[in-house]
């Protein structure tokens, strides 16, 4: 195990920058009323953890599956049904229906609406095309497009001022998340987390590809069946929680490659997520403070994740 | 024989749409049109017809086009950056000099498309794909980036329905006043079917079409600044209209096989039909009102795909 040392020491360094990231979040600039700034910021660095918990770990399984590292769940298409789904409602009901304001339900439909849709497609897929992952994500990417089409045609008649109300939705925003839905996901994602550290070897034999795989006894399309599962409802999640993020876990997975030079998925989960969780911190440290909420926090995300996809997509030639 | 089906098949299909509408005009009014019957035709449905023609023609051959070039059946305007690419270039004018600027959007439309396209052929050189179809998924997550940029641009100046609204497509808007640069598509197709010898043999791939003694690289570079400036220019007057580059010419290669040259007409009057009756069909879908027809074009084109996709594919 020599040759995993610095990896051991690269996870522990982002622990303490996370950690140091945390606390400067949680008393830069308090004033000492502390019952209201931990209330306050607790419930905002819990959902910045879970989300970048959820999209960091979902895109490196989406990456061992696929083997590919420039690919992101999002192009099964499931943060346009989100889209769709929140605008088709806003459409049928109007801003005023309980069923868009009461946000449990509105977290649990459209969780339930992202994971149902997703299970269909691996459904289908699984039993009609077995090993056929690339057929099963072009057709989720093409399904991604068509709902699309549809969200921009029902976008174009909705009254401006209920836009407005959509528009927020629609792009992710950590600073009104609702405290009980913290608490509800996390009785979905713990478990998902769990079983997938218990299967995190299965994974690493993942790497050598379909053939070893099975030959080693892993029944690879069962288990990429359920390691699909896992991915739609972190994603799920995640989105049902603050809305799309589409580069935060591309960023965090293809950093964490780099700096912890292992094929060891419990090792790259952890340093992923430890890296996403610093730097999604720090973002918000900047908007708070620097930029004093000038901007929202996923236009940053999604342009230095979007930056760190071309630059990746032109500089590496070993990506796919 | 089969010529003459073929010219009465259009002719029908362009009389249908100058008399489908809300105010419905009828076949004798066509022959001897009164004063508002020759409005509605000169200002409305005249242009839409030529605009859908027109859209329809030069996406298909665009989409034929990139395949040829890039040897791969999955690749499209939109599977290339180059939609996404039009849309950052139009928002970008929109926040530069305002939102009336018809010459700024469709000069910005135009660089941005052609800078996103070479970026993304750049890439498809410098890197050995594993599987032909991680081409167009990275080419719609390099789309995706693209948009995702052009989307917050918009957010921070609270031009995302509108901009939404520019590039949905539709024709329903197009009117005389608006309709003109699409014209810009028939001098396109001239030099397309001008340089057409030399696109037909770049699908032999790069080696082999230089060897035949094309100028490869000029040649490609050429194909693309063509495909760009006509997927800018229907971006800027029909809108975004997903999938008929795709399922055009690779329906039309089912039975015509890949010859570029003998393709070529083919697409261009199956493409315009296609788009032309998509858009009667949703003009009289819910009569009197209208959808768009990228909706009808991407329920029967998201079908057709599919279809293609999966055929043959089953074990």
């Amino acid at each position: 195990m020599t040759d995993n040392k610095h990896v051991y020491r690269n996870i522990f360094i982002a622990a303490i920058l996370a950690m140091i990231m945390a606390s400067i979040y949680m008393t830069i600039g308090s004033r000492g009323n502390w019952s209201y700034i931990l209330s306050l910021r607790g419930k905002k660095l819990a959902a910045l953890t879970i989300v970048s918990i959820c999209s960091t770990t979902a895109t490196i399984l989406f990456h061992t599956i696929t083997q590919n590292r420039i690919l992101t769940p999002s192009i099964i298409g499931m943060d346009a049904i989100y889209i769709f789904f929140q605008t088709i409602s806003l459409f049928l009901f109007g801003h005023n229906h309980w069923f868009l304001q009461n946000t449990y339900t509105n977290f649990f439909l459209s969780t339930v609406s992202m994971t149902c849709f997703s299970l269909l497609l691996y459904w289908f897929f699984f039993k009609n095309f077995p090993g056929r992952i690339y057929l099963l994500l072009m057709t989720g990417l093409i399904l991604g497009t068509f709902f699309r089409s549809a969200t921009s045609f029902l976008q174009v008649l909705i009254d401006p001022n209920e836009f407005l109300i959509l528009q927020n939705r629609l792009f992710a925003s950590f600073n009104n998340v609702d405290s009980s839905l913290i608490n509800v996901s996390m009785i979905v994602v713990l478990p998902v987390l769990m079983y997938i550290f218990y299967k995190n070897k299965a994974m690493d034999v993942l790497h050598l590809g379909r053939t070893n795989a099975i030959g080693l006894g892993v029944n690879v399309d069962r288990f990429n069946l359920i390691l699909f599962i896992s991915i739609s409802l972190l994603v799920s999640i995640s989105t049902a929680l603050v809305g799309p993020v589409m580069f935060l876990g591309f960023l965090g997975a293809n950093v964490s490659y780099k700096l912890f030079k292992t094929y060891q998925h419990w090792l790259l989960i952890i340093g992923g997520c430890l890296f996403t969780i610093s730097f999604v911190l720090f973002g918000q440290i900047l908007i708070e403070h620097v930029f004093k909420f000038q901007t929202a926090l996923s236009i940053i995300l999604e342009f230095v994740g979007g930056s760190y996809f071309l630059y990746i997509l032109l500089k590496e030639k070993e990506v796919a | 024989m089969k010529r003459i089906s073929l010219s009465v098949l259009f002719l029908v299909s362009v009389i249908i749409s100058l008399m489908v509408g809300v105010e419905n005009v009828t076949f004798m009014q066509l022959l001897s049109p009164d004063e508002l019957t020759s409005i509605i035709l000169f200002t409305l449905r005249i242009p839409r017809t030529v605009s859908l023609l027109a859209a329809g023609a030069i996406l298909s051959v665009s989409g034929l086009l990139m395949q040829q070039m890039t040897q791969n059946k999955f690749v499209s305007p939109t599977t290339a950056g180059t939609m996404s690419s039009a849309r950052l270039g139009m928002i970008l004018a929109m926040v530069f000099f305002g939102q009336h600027t018809v010459f700024h959007r469709t000069l910005f439309a135009f660089i941005f498309s052609i800078i996103g396209t070479l970026v993304f052929l750049q890439f498809l050189k410098t890197v050995k794909l594993r599987n032909s179809i991680m081409i167009p998924m990275v080419g719609l997550m390099f789309g995706n980036v693209v948009g995702a940029i052009g989307t917050f641009i918009a957010y921070q100046y609270d031009l995302i329905q509108n901009a939404t609204a520019w590039l949905q497509g539709n024709v329903s808007l197009v009117s005389s006043q608006n309709y003109k640069l699409i014209l810009l598509t028939v001098p396109l197709l001239i030099l397309i079917y001008l340089f057409s010898q030399y696109f037909s043999v770049m699908n032999l791939g790069r080696e082999q079409a230089s060897g035949l003694g094309v100028a490869y690289q000029q040649i490609e570079l050429i194909g693309i600044v063509i495909v760009s400036i006509a997927t800018a220019a229907v971006l800027l007057t029909v809108g975004n209209i997903p999938f008929i580059g795709l399922v055009v010419p690779n329906l039309l290669s089912l039975r015509y096989g890949d010859h570029f040259r003998k393709l070529l007409f083919p697409t261009v009057y199956f493409g315009a039909l296609f788009l032309l009756w998509s858009d009667i069909f949703s003009r009289i879908v819910i009569y009197p009102y209208e959808v768009p027809v990228s909706l009808v074009v991407g329920v029967v084109g998201t079908a057709l795909f599919l279809f293609l996709l999966l055929k043959g594919e089953k074990a």
